[in-house]
């Protein structure tokens, strides 16, 4: 069969069963609509968080930028999972204990102040939304190449689907439905990894595999090899880096603290029945995230190395276009591949350095792995079906965080809080409704900057949230002048930084003008620390939190007593 | 008060922190310390045919981590079973 049947095939009874899942859990009530009544088991919760967390960036991207930036891309691989541990350390178990159902709802209870919860209500939007314009673009690459259809449409058969289950089934619905697809999306990432593994160096763990050496018989290490090939073709050696020491230190942390700050994350430790279980979440969530992010890595230099010897020949001299294998013409429709003969020799060259001729878009390197390794179309199949997973997973959840930022932070505790609860899921049915299509705008037009506006999402969630939650549960006298004070000046930072380098004076973007020099993926670091100096600060100056909220505070450090999450 | 006396109270949330700050320690060495401000140091070793450094960003910290949080898991459990503040 060819792969486009077979794609239709797969994907087809993908969508069907997380079709299947929605209906049979659908959320009765408004608890069901954004908590699931508290009872979803840890590991299974642990799975939802794993397919939520991981979108159609760590899918699809992740493996392909690491794949060009060698060292440089271990920002992403422990960016991405370091954060887990202050989740579970610091944050998860006392937000359970608290037992709200938003982000939103702790920070303006914590500080009992309407202007901090309208502040984390802001700030919980605007990520949200940075976030989620990636995740559209996402499913329309992945059905342009598979399905052959124009990427709007891609786009907007992907939402259509995702507003579907998001509404029909809430956090209940969403929870079981990511767990499938956190099957689905496993599987489908680490089949062929195993398969080119085997390939490349006879070892079936593609974890252990990209440190072996070659099975051609030469005897040299893989890495070994991909390191003198990068420097033969001018590439910066992969397992040594370019950018400075400072700047992968401060991404690699704005990542980690974002991870933990981010409210579509944070919302699912929310949804176990124990404080001991949301301990247990955090736990089971990185173990699954893991068997991800491990694999990454050696799709990565695997890959590449295949892609060098496919397309510079294992001389290195230049493969003969007519004699070009079919994955390089088959994305070469979709515009992300380009060959351009500069010195009409008729073959390719693929290089860093003056005779470079091709451009390969590293978001093709996942997708394409399997094609680059000549395996069977089912696992190409595969491979797209968990590139939908990924991307739908995520996008359900944001969706999810903003339709309950609007209907219950902003419409029930601020601006109509006599709505009833039906009309409250009214509410929260059209704000999704909205957010999906502005979504499917981003989608269809994307700003083109897709990759880093992921990255800056966590930029902004790690200068605002995370400190003022932080505080919240470490710092009893920790007041709500101080906490609003820093979120704003710590969001307002990072925010103007990005902003300046990456749309008003982007000419201005390299390392020289850069502040200590850290790039605008980084700076959400500096604007945390910022927030937790400006929030110390006016500390001093004003009033302790009341009585009443220390002890409170208190009452959140220890798990006896948690009842389920409520709204008030 | 879930706790017996203030001074349990004090005890076990200062306990918590001691946990807290050792496993971040943890968290902190392996990841920034090994993968980043000492991956040149630690390239020049060789493990399983991975430079050393190399290894820590993109593998070990990854690894360091899961350990980290069950352990964790662990000894919170213990903790509440010792002050007798765990859920029913």
């Amino acid at each position: 069969m060819d792969i486009k049947t077979l794609t239709f095939i797969v994907v087809g009874a993908t969508f069907a069963l997380y079709i299947g899942i929605a209906i049979w859990a659908r959320a009765g009530s408004t608890n069901d609509f954004y908590v699931a009544g508290g009872g979803v088991p840890p590991v299974a919760n642990g799975m939802a968080t794993a397919a939520d967390w991981m979108s159609a960036a760590s899918f699809i991207s992740m493996a392909g930028l690491i794949s060009i930036l060698g060292y440089d891309g271990s920002v992403y691989l422990m960016g991405w999972t370091g954060g887990y541990v202050l989740l579970a350390l610091c944050l998860a178990p006392y937000l359970r204990k608290f037992g709200k159902f938003t982000v939103p709802d702790f920070i303006g209870d914590r500080y009992y102040s309407q202007t901090a919860r309208t502040v984390a209500v802001i700030c919980a939007i605007l990520v949200s939304f940075t976030y989620i314009a990636g995740q559209m673009r996402g499913v329309g690459v992945v059905f342009s190449r598979f399905l052959e259809v124009d990427i709007t449409t891609g786009v907007l058969i992907g939402m259509a689907l995702v507003y579907f289950y998001t509404l029909l089934g809430g956090m209940k619905g969403i929870t079981y439905t990511q767990v499938a697809q956190y099957c689905v999306l496993a599987f489908a990432y680490t089949v062929p990894a195993v398969f080119i593994t085997m390939q490349m160096t006879g070892h079936i763990l593609p974890q252990t595999g990209f440190g072996a050496t070659l099975a051609d018989g030469s005897g040299l290490y893989l890495l070994e090899r991909l390191d003198g090939l990068s420097t033969q073709l001018g590439f910066a050696e992969y397992t040594e880096g370019t950018k400075s020491g400072i700047d992968v230190f401060a991404i690699t942390m704005a990542l980690m603290v974002g991870t933990a700050g981010l409210p579509h994350v944070i919302i699912r430790f929310f949804t176990v029945p124990k404080v001991s279980d949301a301990r247990r979440s955090g736990g089971w969530a990185l173990v699954f995230i893991a068997v991800v992010y491990t694999t990454a890595p050696a799709i990565a230099s695997i890959t590449k190395v295949n892609i060098l010897n496919t397309l510079n020949g294992p001389d290195q001299q230049g493969v003969l276009y007519e004699n070009a294998p079919s994955w390089v013409n088959n994305w070469e429709q979709t515009g992300l591949i380009e060959w351009n003969d500069n010195n009409e020799d008729g073959r390719m060259f693929f290089s860093n350095d003056e005779r470079n001729e091709m451009r390969v878009d590293a978001d093709i390197i996942v997708l394409a792995s399997p094609e680059i390794a000549s395996l069977p179309n089912w696992v190409v199949a595969l491979i797209a079906a968990g590139g939908v997973a990924a991307a739908l997973s995520t996008s359900a959840g944001l969706l999810l965080v903003i339709s309950s930022s609007v209907s219950h932070d902003l419409l029930k505790r601020t601006l109509m809080p006599n709505i009833t609860d039906r009309q409250e899921l009214l509410y929260a049915r059209i704000a999704a409704g909205v957010a999906v299509l502005i979504g499917a705008w981003f989608g269809i037009n994307p700003p083109g900057f897709v990759a880093q506006v992921v990255a800056f999402a966590f930029g902004l969630a790690a200068s605002s949230f995370f400190p003022a939650i932080i505080m919240g549960i470490f710092h009893k006298r920790m007041n709500s002048a101080g906490a609003v004070a820093g979120m704003v000046v710590g969001i307002v930072f990072t925010l103007s930084y990005i902003i300046y380098f990456r749309f008003v004076n982007p000419a201005a973007d390299n390392p020289e003008n850069w502040l200590f020099g850290i790039s605008p993926e980084g700076i959400g670091t500096v604007g945390m620390i910022l927030n937790f100096i400006v929030a110390l600060v006016v500390l001093k100056f004003t009033k302790d939190a009341p009585e009443d909220i220390q002890e409170m505070v208190e009452s959140i450090r220890y798990p006896k007593g948690a009842g389920a999450a409520t709204s008030h | 008060m879930a706790f017996e006396s203030q001074d349990h109270a004090k005890a076990y949330w200062k306990e918590n922190l001691g946990l807290m700050l050792k496993l971040l320690t943890v968290w902190f060495v392996v990841s920034f310390g090994f993968g980043i401000i000492l991956v040149d140091v630690l390239n020049n070793i060789t493990f399983f045919g991975f430079k050393l450094g190399f290894w820590f960003a993109q593998q070990g910290a990854i690894y360091t981590f899961i350990v980290l949080i069950f352990v964790y898991i662990r000894q919170m459990n213990k903790l509440d079973r010792k002050y007798k503040v765990e859920e029913e």
